[in-house]
């Protein structure tokens, strides 16, 4: 902690700052082993009519369930259909969910938050109360409301999964959002007549970026874990698209005669959590001294 | 204190479940199909008699204000797609068995995060620490419809040691309890892990080191109260995810509990069974905070006056 500190005042300009943060992240193993998982799996995902053995709804039924071969590097299931290929294809749809959802919750979360913190008093009071009731709902059943009464559509997935995400991120926000307020540069601000929007947008917005993405890192995994459940239950995307959640339905339907068809599924999902969850939790300890644990 | 849990009973309470009531009845009564719509036998004079008996042919804001007056009188009303039952009866009856579970996995989980948290934040930075929490964060990534059907394929289908599913016995609680308390063995051990490290820097703790105390001691009777504040809070909503059931852990081992309604009544549109879980839902959620309030100003005194 003390060596951080003085390490810090050492170079006072925000450019290097930012640079001891990248120095800290890069020097956590485990955050940059993340990072390069998700990459590939990414890289992977997205190329997936390109890099994909197989077309993602190939059958072939004279195959059958087979475990991994030359041919079929992970294997096949009931309907003969190559298991990488289709983890490939999943992988875009939860990929997809994870970012856009996320994206979603901090559109909501940081305007919610930011309103509230800025304009303090009455608004913040009854919109503060506000997330607070909302943290009683049960939001599964909101989003599976959603997902069963409305037409189903990835759209639709990824606003239900953000509308339900963005709670911690409105309270985060405006915590940050109301300190920022007593500092001079926003006196400043205020004194030269600039309107409440442009302060807003422009100065206490960027100074809030790091608590955000940190939050966002971590609002992804729940948000994929979400859209694996709903895949789970019959509610997200439609077969024979895949997604993960689907293939681990469909292999803890047949995983007595077929485990691996349960197993590689599980864990790529898994991993893909693991990897995201300790690059959120290395970014905070590099980017936000406070909460660092050392 | 007393004031306070008076305002929190008497209007914070029901302001919070007359909210949650109003967006319920209103998105799903605003959403197109209804409890009738699936059913393709029923001929439309049928349905029509159907609605008609359960007042969904009046104007919204009757059925609305109808539906809160008899929810406030303690009535749910009747299951639609289970007649002859009434919404309370089935709560009433498949509460019990998520209760039950969900005590087991609680226990699990508190036992076994508590520990956790404190033998890794003792032992910060080492080898053991790191193992702990790599262990913790696994709980966290890995969903219960995984894990679950892991755990039945390895101690129920190849070893045989547990049964795979069912409700009966007491060796049937031991899989679902381990699935469902998993990932908040995980919780806890990281929150006990970082209220611990907070305090261990602090210097009553340095003062009861210097008394001579041995390691255990200064954890156990002077660090542990302070930094269960963290677990505590988490609690609360844990607690009441935990007893209110859990879909996918009784889906995977046919136990008959709560939170199959959850899902189920979602999609069978049965209006009266989705208000009622939800509202039964708050209830619990809304009590187990102020509960856990209360508990958090007798562990921190700071607390009691705020």
């Amino acid at each position: 902690m003390t060596t951080r500190r003085t390490e810090r005042t050492g170079g006072a300009t925000g450019g290097s700052l930012r640079r001891d943060g990248m120095r800290r992240f890069a020097r956590n193993r485990i955050a940059v082993g993340g990072c390069l998982f998700l990459a590939v799996m990414a890289a992977l995902s997205l190329c997936a009519p390109v890099v994909a053995p197989y077309a993602y709804d190939a059958q072939d039924l004279s195959l059958g369930a087979t475990f991994a071969s030359g041919k079929h590097w992970l294997g096949t299931d009931i309907l003969g259909r190559d298991l990488f290929t289709r983890i490939l294809y999943g992988g875009r749809v939860t990929f997809a969910v994870g970012v856009c959802a996320t994206l979603v919750s901090v559109l909501i979360g940081v305007a919610w938050g930011s309103i509230a913190g800025w304009a303090g008093g009455k608004t913040d009071t009854v919109m503060m109360r506000f997330v607070d009731i909302a943290y009683a709902f049960p939001f599964t059943i909101f989003v599976i409301i959603l997902m069963v009464f409305f037409e189903r559509s990835l759209l639709l997935l990824f606003m239900a999964i953000g509308a339900v995400e963005w709670l911690t991120m409105a309270r985060i926000v405006r915590g940050q959002v109301m300190a920022l307020r007593q500092r001079e540069f926003v006196e400043v601000a205020i004194g030269l007549g600039l309107s409440r929007t442009r302060i807003v947008l422009r100065h206490i917005l960027p100074n809030i970026a790091g608590p955000v993405i940190v939050y966002a890192t971590l609002t992804i995994p729940a948000v994929m874990l979400l859209e694996a459940f709903l895949s789970f239950l019959g509610l997200g995307v439609q077969p024979p698209a895949s997604s993960w959640g689907i293939l681990i339905r469909e292999g803890a339907e047949s995983m007595e005669e077929y485990p691996w068809l349960l197993v590689f599924p599980g864990i790529l999902l898994s991993a893909t959590l693991f990897s995201l969850n300790f690059i959120g939790d290395g970014l905070r300890d590099a980017f936000d001294p406070r909460t660092t644990r050392e | 204190m007393i004031p306070f849990l008076l305002r929190r009973v008497c209007i914070e309470m029901p302001l919070s479940l007359l909210v949650i009531f109003t967006v319920t009845f209103f998105l799903i009564r605003l959403a197109p199909g209804g409890p009738f719509s699936s059913e393709k036998s029923v001929s439309a004079q049928v349905r029509a008699e159907l609605e008609r008996h359960y007042g969904l042919d009046k104007p919204l804001q009757v059925q609305y204000v109808n539906y809160l007056a008899s929810v406030v009188r303690g009535d749910l009303g009747p299951s639609f797609k289970y007649p002859g039952s009434t919404v309370a009866d089935l709560i009433a009856g498949a509460f019990p068995v998520s209760l039950e579970l969900g005590c087991y996995a609680l226990l699990f989980a508190l036992l076994f995060g508590i520990t956790a948290g404190m033998l890794a934040a003792s032992k910060n930075g080492t080898w053991c620490d790191y193992l702990i929490m790599s262990i913790g964060m696994g709980g966290i990534c890995i969903p219960s419809f995984v894990l679950g059907p892991l755990l039945v394929l390895v101690f129920g289908l190849i070893l045989g040691w547990l049964p795979v599913a069912g409700w009966s016995g007491p060796l049937d609680r031991v899989l679902p309890s381990l699935t469902l308390g998993m990932v908040y063995v995980a919780y806890i051990a990281r929150l006990m892990r970082g209220g611990m490290l907070e305090i261990l820097v602090q210097d009553f703790i340095k003062t009861a080191r210097a008394k001579g105390l041995s390691e255990r001691m200064v954890l156990v009777r002077h660090a542990m109260r302070g930094s269960l504040l963290p677990v505590v809070s988490f609690l609360g909503p844990a607690a009441a995810g935990l007893v209110t059931g859990s879909f996918v852990v009784e889906t995977i081992f046919s136990i008959p509990g709560l939170g199959r309604f959850f899902v189920t009544a979602a999609f069978n549109r049965d209006y009266t069974m989705i208000m009622g879980t939800v509202i039964f839902y708050a209830v619990i959620i809304i009590t187990f905070n102020m509960v856990v309030d209360v508990l958090l100003a007798y562990l921190d005194p700071r607390l009691r006056n705020g």
